[in-house]
């Protein structure tokens, strides 16, 4: 037996508040983040991602007291992303708490932020978050801005760069799919996961158990990261793991 | 200034994880996260983590007159290495081709992409991140409470090749069996994150911030009056 594949619970944080939409819009309340961090920590999350999806640059720092508080009782790796602009932000985040920061837009916008903020702290703390639209012409293609924006890259290209730039993982998640409980993108994770030799965290659209599998299996993916099925009570991360070991995956129980 | 649980702080890394780890197993000691020689030097015990590259770590260390105080805190007190912490006590780094500390026998090499195979022949990633089984090779007074084959948090490109088998405590599987822990005499190094580890890893904290120090595990018990000579 050797390395676990890893479930990670994801919380979308605005203004404070754990939230949820529906392909990147209409957002539900789904509660304190502090608290469903403490309750994903008691099921077995194997790590813990908060996305701080804030869209104003003055309530952002809200999400710095929040990391704090998770991290001195909460004893997982802490992932937080959102509003990174600059090698600063990356310090701010890792001082709070975090333990890898997650870099979308401004990876796309300042690629040297990437790799500067990689050899200053390691690549082991910078996770490169990639947001993918399926386009007219059938092509994979990245999105920036909290998917507002496209930018004509390719995917799987873009994927390969950033892991030459230093990112120590990938956290990849299909537009398409988020929000719809359809599954993941599999032809796409699978594309991006064996094209890199860093670590891929597959993310959007799981609504069964079966999906997380899935993205295991046929996803190729390293880990796999859910919202929804978690926080409103679905599913617990424990059934969770025991679905994937039914599945023939090695996870951590 | 004396403290019981001295944490190195050399510019590298967040160490805030490890101290707050620390203080939550030990809440009536006293952690300080410090770069003074002379708190180091008067600690109880001393916790050496590190994060980042190897060679950026050893130049930190040197430019903060640290080196020697590294090497005596591991010559005289109950002494623990975390990751980076872990491979700089030995030789030499595969990682910018530097030397470490030299403090114990063998070198710091990358995982090889050639290797990276499972059993099912899928390619396993680089850096190795996440839950992996640690399997003990010795008995050890930091293993208490602790089941063998108990999975703790990695991430790291680099592994330990150790001089001397006899250092080896504990080994993982990636896809080959590598030395996660090492331990000899006052001095116990892991690869892994115990403080990024939930109750195990908090566990083996534990067991550190009440470790003498000595190898040997208790031999006595209450029965056997011999002990107590």
């Amino acid at each position: 037996m050797g390395l676990a594949k890893r479930i990670i619970p994801c919380l979308d944080v605005n203004a404070g508040r754990v939230v949820k939409g529906v392909n990147f819009l209409e957002l539900r309340d789904a509660g304190d983040p502090v608290e469903i961090a403490r309750r994903y920590d008691k099921e077995g999350a194997d790590e813990l991602t908060f996305l701080d999806i804030t869209a104003s640059s003055d309530q952002r720092d809200l999400i710095l007291p929040i990391i704090e508080a998770v991290a001195s009782e909460v004893f997982i790796p802490l992932t937080v992303g959102g509003g990174v602009r600059e090698v600063n932000d990356v310090r701010r985040l890792l001082n709070a708490g975090a333990d890898k920061v997650g870099i979308n837009t401004t990876a796309v916008l300042k690629p040297q932020v990437v790799a500067d903020a990689a050899a200053r702290f390691g690549s082991q703390c910078i996770v490169v978050a990639i947001d993918v639209k399926t386009n007219d012409q059938g092509r994979w293609e990245v999105y920036t801005h909290g998917g507002r924006t496209a930018t004509g890259l390719d995917a799987v290209e873009w994927a390969v760069k950033m892991q030459e730039m230093g990112a120590g993982e990938i956290l990849l998640t299909s537009m398409d799919k988020d929000g719809t409980k359809s599954g993941f993108n599999l032809a796409l994770t699978r594309a991006v996961s064996d094209a890199l030799s860093i670590p891929v965290i597959a993310s959007g659209g799981v609504g069964t158990l079966q999906h997380l599998a899935d993205g295991v299996i046929q996803g190729h993916a390293d880990a796999v990261l859910a919202a929804s099925i978690f926080h409103f009570g679905e599913y617990s991360i424990h059934e969770a793991k025991l679905h994937m070991l039914q599945n023939g995956i090695e996870v951590r129980l | 200034m004396s403290v019981d649980i001295a944490v190195i702080d050399y510019g590298m890394g967040n160490l805030r994880s490890v101290s707050k780890a620390l203080e939550h197993v030990a809440p009536a000691a006293s952690v300080l996260v410090t770069s003074d020689p002379e708190i180091i030097l008067n600690a109880g015990r001393v916790v050496f983590p590190g994060v980042g590259a190897m060679g950026d770590c050893m130049a930190e260390l040197d430019q903060r007159g640290l080196i020697d105080v590294v090497k005596q805190a591991a010559a005289s007190k109950p002494f623990l290495g975390i990751c980076l912490g872990m491979q700089m006590l030995f030789e030499h780094s595969e990682e910018g081709d530097v030397a470490g500390l030299g403090i114990l026998p063998g070198r710091v090499l990358r995982f090889p992409a050639e290797a990276m195979l499972d059993h099912r022949n899928e390619r396993l990633k680089v850096p190795h991140i996440g839950w992996n089984e640690v399997h003990q090779a010795v008995p050890h007074p930091m293993w208490n409470g602790i089941i063998d084959g108990t999975r703790f948090y990695f991430v790291h490109s680099y592994y330990v090749e150790a001089g001397n088998p006899e250092l080896v405590s504990a080994f993982s599987m990636y896809p080959f069996p590598f030395t996660c822990t090492v331990a000899h005499n006052n001095i116990f190094a892991v690869q892994f994150h115990p403080e990024k580890s939930q109750a195990m890893g908090l566990t083996l904290l534990g067991n550190f911030v009440t470790w003498d120090g000595n190898v040997a595990p208790n031999q006595c018990d209450t029965f056997n009056t011999e002990c107590a000579i």
